[in-house]
């Protein structure tokens, strides 16, 4: 059993008179691909912007690998190595797949102004390596062909992997992605859930999963949490889920 | 349809005679001490009379007469495969070498007044490329990038005043003074975005014109404070007598005085300040900190979610900006000797903006070409002196029309991976 690197405790959101999400509980475990389900509008979205600190949760208990970050502004979390994706992918249009992947890497390169002015060796190595690193994760998401593409110019399937790849460049521990099947066909959707894998098993990343598409939730979960309205309706291992009548019920609505 | 046009065409018509008629019919003479209006002469009357009816049928036949002028190409517009071919970055760099050649040589064949122009020319041409900075690179609207300039100038000018301190010394001072200054201003700021932004900047950019007027102990008010001493060459002074201790040029080279070796000087000096700011700025875009000023531009909230800090890359962005105004600045103050308030009003801030979006944001060889027609113009066409915000407005709009990206817009320099 490995340990939990993320728990919530009593996480809740509220937009004036709207409590968007009330008392939702999470706890992750390090290695595993977490999903979060519920119908449109439950409150998914919203618990990510919370954990990666673009939302100021009202109350709760966020511990990420025991210290609390909640609270946090958004790029502090993200140093913590909590990155995530978009439900409507943001990357950078107008710059090249390649170039995605070196921005991602900011706080890893050599920043010194001076350095990078009378490009020094150790700047140089530093951007070296930098291209390396952006090279190897496009091969991995099967990119290489496009490097050097605008990103906003490229298929959407593509673009989707251009995110996750762009998050891997951070050196991530845990990976939140929001949505990512969408607007994907089966072949990719088959593709997305081989990369995912990948990530748990080769990188050791842990992934929490927000996702419509229940067949592929269903097959890569390790744990799955159910939310319905703002609030936690049930959680466990995906066949208890499957077999869960309050959350058919939620679902497909009262029989 | 035909009443709706001569609806329209009613009232410009009229709308031709009301402003034209305050404008140019009416003339203010001074008698004595009293100022008097006066009507213009029938002339000018019956040509605004007749600049209204023309513009009546203008829009009233606009339908019929434009259908006939589509055949005539109007503005001949660039091709696409010449203007990618002017926009590519490789070509840039050419042309930008062949310009710097020319400025070399420049000197040496114009005469006194188009060194002059020159230099002037240069000190915007170092402005804009500050500001590109901020506004092309990082894409913050700064409205007030004056105020940097005035720091610098009046760093230069006070620490020669009080202290006697030289140009070569107060330079990287002046620098570091405007970068303070912007560092200072952008750390409550730049968590505003867009128009709140460019508001802001406007007032800071008034705040400090308004207190160097005011802080007459200090900096003499609305007189400015004069008599800068001049930059020198390694000691040696470009003056006809030296002052005691130092020695002049001529005298050192042993050759006849001529005034226009320190035009010539100052013009050199302005040059390499301009070639130093290329060269930085050239680097920046291609180290971590320029691919992330541009990565901000376009998603901040994505940078976040990288770990980026989005205050420090626009802090960074503005400070530096501020640094080049700084350079310009004190450059400034040492070329005209003197420095007051009313250099640094906000028409210079506007100016300077000009330079930037006519050239195309972003785009180093746009700056220098929007800097050259910008100051240029009003130099040759002296004698429109008068008109000179009409054409700045006719160009600006003109631009808008022809080429709404700017003169040359930039094609940034794109790492490519190597396979």
């Amino acid at each position: 059993m490995s340990r939990p690197i993320l728990e919530v405790s009593g996480l809740s959101m509220r937009f004036g008179g709207l409590l968007a999400v009330n008392g939702v509980g999470l706890s992750v475990n390090e290695k595993q691909v977490v999903s979060m389900i519920g119908p449109n509008g439950a409150g998914k979205t919203t618990v990510f912007n919370c954990l990666t600190g673009f939302y100021q949760p009202t109350s709760g208990n966020i511990r990420l690998d025991g210290e609390q970050i909640e609270g946090l502004p958004g790029h502090k979390i993200a140093r913590k190595g909590v990155v995530r994706t978009f439900q409507n992918v943001r990357l950078f249009k107008e710059m090249t797949a390649v170039e995605n992947l070196l921005v991602a890497q900011h706080r890893h390169l050599n920043t010194n102004f001076f350095a990078g002015l009378l490009k020094t060796p150790a700047f140089r190595r530093s951007e070296r390596e930098a291209m390396d690193y952006a090279a190897h994760w496009l091969e991995q998401v099967n990119l290489t062909d496009f490097a050097n593409r605008p990103a906003g110019t490229l298929a959407y399937g593509q673009q989707r992997r251009l995110e996750i790849a762009r998050c891997m460049m951070t050196r991530p521990r845990i990976l939140m992605l929001d949505e990512p099947a969408a607007g994907l066909n089966p072949r990719e959707t088959e593709n997305l859930k081989a990369l995912i894998g990948l990530l748990r098993d080769q990188h050791n990343v842990t992934v929490l999963l927000i996702e419509h598409d229940m067949k592929l939730v269903m097959s890569i979960s390790d744990h799955i949490y159910v939310i319905n309205q703002g609030t936690p309706l049930a959680n466990g291992r995906p066949e208890q889920i499957r077999d869960n009548p309050d959350v058919i019920k939620a679902y497909l609505g009262e029989a | 349809m035909i009443t709706k046009n001569l609806k329209t065409a009613f009232f410009s018509a009229l709308l031709v005679m009301a402003v034209a008629y305050p404008v140019l019919g009416l003339k203010l003479t001074t008698v004595g001490i009293k100022l008097e209006v006066q009507g213009a002469s029938p002339a000018m009357l019956w040509t605004i009379v007749g600049c209204a009816i023309a513009m009546f049928f203008w829009q009233l036949l606009r339908g019929q007469l434009s259908s006939v002028l589509a055949q005539v190409p109007s503005l001949p517009s660039m091709p696409g495969k010449a203007s990618d071919f002017l926009t590519r970055p490789a070509t840039q760099r050419w042309v930008i070498l062949g310009l710097v050649m020319v400025a070399l040589a420049w000197p040496f064949f114009g005469s006194r007044g188009a060194v002059d122009i020159a230099t002037l020319i240069l000190i915007y041409v170092m402005l804009g490329l500050g500001l590109n900075i901020v506004v092309g690179l990082a894409g913050l609207l700064d409205l007030g990038y004056v105020a940097f300039y005035a720091v610098g100038a009046y760093s230069y000018a006070l620490l020669a005043h009080y202290f006697g301190w030289s140009f070569w010394i107060c330079l990287p001072i002046a620098g570091l003074m405007s970068a303070t200054f912007g560092f200072l201003l952008g750390f409550p700021v730049l968590r505003l975005r867009g128009d709140y932004l460019a508001i802001v900047t406007l007032g800071f950019g008034e705040i400090i014109r308004i207190l160097l007027n005011n802080l007459t102990w200090l900096t003499g008010g609305p007189n400015g404070i004069g008599s800068i001493p001049k930059p020198s060459l390694f000691g040696l002074s470009f003056d006809r007598r030296a002052e005691e201790g130092m020695q002049t040029f001529h005298e050192y080279f042993g050759v006849a005085y001529a005034s226009i070796n320190k035009v010539i000087f100052l013009y050199l000096i302005a040059l390499v300040l301009v070639l130093l700011t290329l060269f930085v700025i050239n680097r920046l875009l291609r180290m971590p900190l320029g691919r992330a000023w541009e990565a901000l531009r376009e998603d901040e909230i994505a940078c976040r979610a990288l770990g980026m800090n989005p205050t420090i890359i626009k802090l960074s962005a503005f400070t530096l900006g501020a640094c080049f105004a700084g350079f310009a600045g004190s450059f400034f103050a040492a070329r005209q000797g003197l420095v007051s308030p009313q250099s640094f009003t906000f028409i210079e801030s506007a100016i300077i903006l000009a330079i930037v979006v006519l050239g195309g944001m972003g785009s180093q060889l746009g700056i220098i070409l929007a800097a050259i027609v910008m100051i240029l113009l009003p130099e040759l066409a002296r004698e429109f002196n008068e008109y000179r915000m009409l054409m700045f407005g006719a160009l600006m709009v003109l631009m808008m029309i022809w080429r709404p990206q700017g003169l040359l817009p930039m094609q940034r320099p794109h790492l490519e991976l190597k396979q």
